[in-house]
């Protein structure tokens, strides 16, 4: 069975190293700081200039001057810092950002990614995924392996306009973890379920596939 | 006005200067840290033509949206402009102009252009529209695109408190691109929620020191959130 965005959202927690710091996109990778294992601590950056995102707050917490990226009310863990967008983009541009999880249109085997516009339709802005992907040291791409139509999002070579260039290294879908290298997707696990043939059948680009594959773990 | 003291008394005096056609550096992200009455008083004025740097342009009827409603904003340089339907309607009328530009390179462009950088390499946006028709170099192997720095005529900022010197401390991530712009603007205005005496703030916590500052003004602030969420 394809996987939720839940459990997309689980897998992804499971990459997470204890000390990592951390830049989650919208949509399901938000989801993720969920899903930390509770014997590791992360540190969550949001790029608007907060490293150590906390939740949500409570409404006898609510503060205007409390936002993270998605302009959502947020709070601050204990040990987090505030700065500026030039120091936020520092850390992202530097390299100093451990993970960076964010979600895409389309991902292709050179590793370059298309996340911020659809050709004719209204363009709202690349925000700072051009930035996050040309800086962290490890980027996960979470989307679903196919759009609603069925057709394959792993390509060849992306058709819309680039977010990226030669930067995606991993990709977490609701059918499977691949890796990027060497100008193909490398199979490393299935969703519990989920067959290599359907992998297979909805991934246009090359795909290169081991003779074992694990499903995921939960 | 004596010495250092940079106080002005009305949002008339705050904003005197500014003419058609100006290039406009605003703090803010989203509706977070954004001079409400500075804004307010743009609008008042009914300048035509601006340019206005910001990482977002408001929304429908609050921040920087409210210049769009008598058409006085020519070109908007953001990262993100997708929160306003006017701003929708306009840009594809034709009748607004906007360079989408990544948010890291935003920040970096004002503080580039405060620093008196004329322009800077960066790997952001390399290979993607944004690097299109740039100068690109490698260093170290890796190709980085050459994007010019950016200062404003004016800047409008907004802080939490502000000492009569026009030294500045912001509030959480309210601080966001207003210390950027702050520096990048021919003649750079503070709307504040405190002022206070010069030794009142800390010298080695204050975020922008006053040299940058032209003038300070003491607001009132509505401080609209965006995106209201709660925990559960």
């Amino acid at each position: 069975m394809a996987l939720s965005r839940e459990q997309i959202a689980m897998r992804v927690a499971q990459e997470f190293q204890d000390g990592d710091y951390v830049n989650l996109g919208i949509g399901i990778p938000t989801l993720a700081a969920n899903y930390v294992p509770a014997d590791i601590q992360v540190m969550l950056q949001s790029e608007n200039g907060l490293l150590g995102m906390g939740p949500n707050p409570t409404e006898d917490q609510l503060d205007a001057d409390m936002i993270n990226a998605g302009k959502e009310t947020v709070t601050a863990v204990t040990g987090a810092s505030i700065f500026n967008s030039a120091e936020s983009f520092a850390m992202i541009r530097g390299g100093h950002v451990d993970f960076t999880v964010l979600g895409a249109f389309e991902v292709d085997v050179s590793g370059n990614i298309a996340s911020w516009m659809i050709p004719n339709k209204l363009i709202k802005g690349m925000g700072g995924a051009m930035d996050l992907v040309a800086g962290a040291k490890n980027i996960i791409v979470t989307m679903t392996h196919a759009d609603k139509h069925g057709n394959s999002k792993l390509l060849q070579q992306c058709t819309l306009p680039l977010t990226g260039v030669n930067c995606i290294t991993r990709i977490i879908t609701d059918l499977a973890v691949l890796e990027v290298k060497n100008q193909a997707f490398y199979l490393s696990e299935r969703a519990p379920g989920v067959s290599v043939e359907e992998i297979q059948a909805k991934t246009a680009g090359e795909l290169v596939v081991p003779e074992y594959v694990p499903e995921m773990q939960f | 006005m004596a010495g250092f003291d940079k106080v002005v008394n009305s949002y008339a005096e705050a904003m005197a200067g500014l003419e058609d056609n100006m290039t406009v550096i605003a703090g803010g992200f989203g509706l977070c840290g954004i001079p409400e009455g500075l804004i307010a008083q743009m609008k008042l004025m009914q300048t035509k033509g601006l340019t206005i740097v910001s990482n977002n342009c408001g929304v429908d009827g609050f921040g920087l949206g409210i210049l769009l409603e008598d058409k006085q904003i020519k070109k908007m340089i953001s990262s993100y402009v997708g929160e306003n339907a006017l701003f929708e309607q306009q840009l594809l009328n034709g009748e607004l102009e906007v360079e989408l530009t990544p948010q890291g390179t935003l920040a970096e462009k004002m503080r580039a252009g405060g620093a008196g950088i004329p322009a800077f390499y960066t790997a952001t946006g390399y290979g993607t529209p944004v690097g299109e028709g740039k100068e690109s170099r490698e260093f170290n192997g890796r190709p980085y695109i050459l994007e010019e720095s950016i200062t404003g005529d004016f800047a409008i900022i907004k802080a939490y408190k502000a000492d009569r010197y026009g030294n500045c401390i912001y509030r959480h991530t309210a601080q966001n691109f207003n210390p950027m712009a702050a520096t990048a603007g021919k003649i750079t205005i503070v709307e504040v929620e405190h002022i206070v005496e010069p030794g009142e703030l800390e010298p080695s916590q204050i975020h922008t020191p006053g040299i940058y500052v032209d003038r300070v003004i003491q607001g009132s602030f509505e401080k609209r959130i965006e995106r209201k969420v709660v925990a559960k």
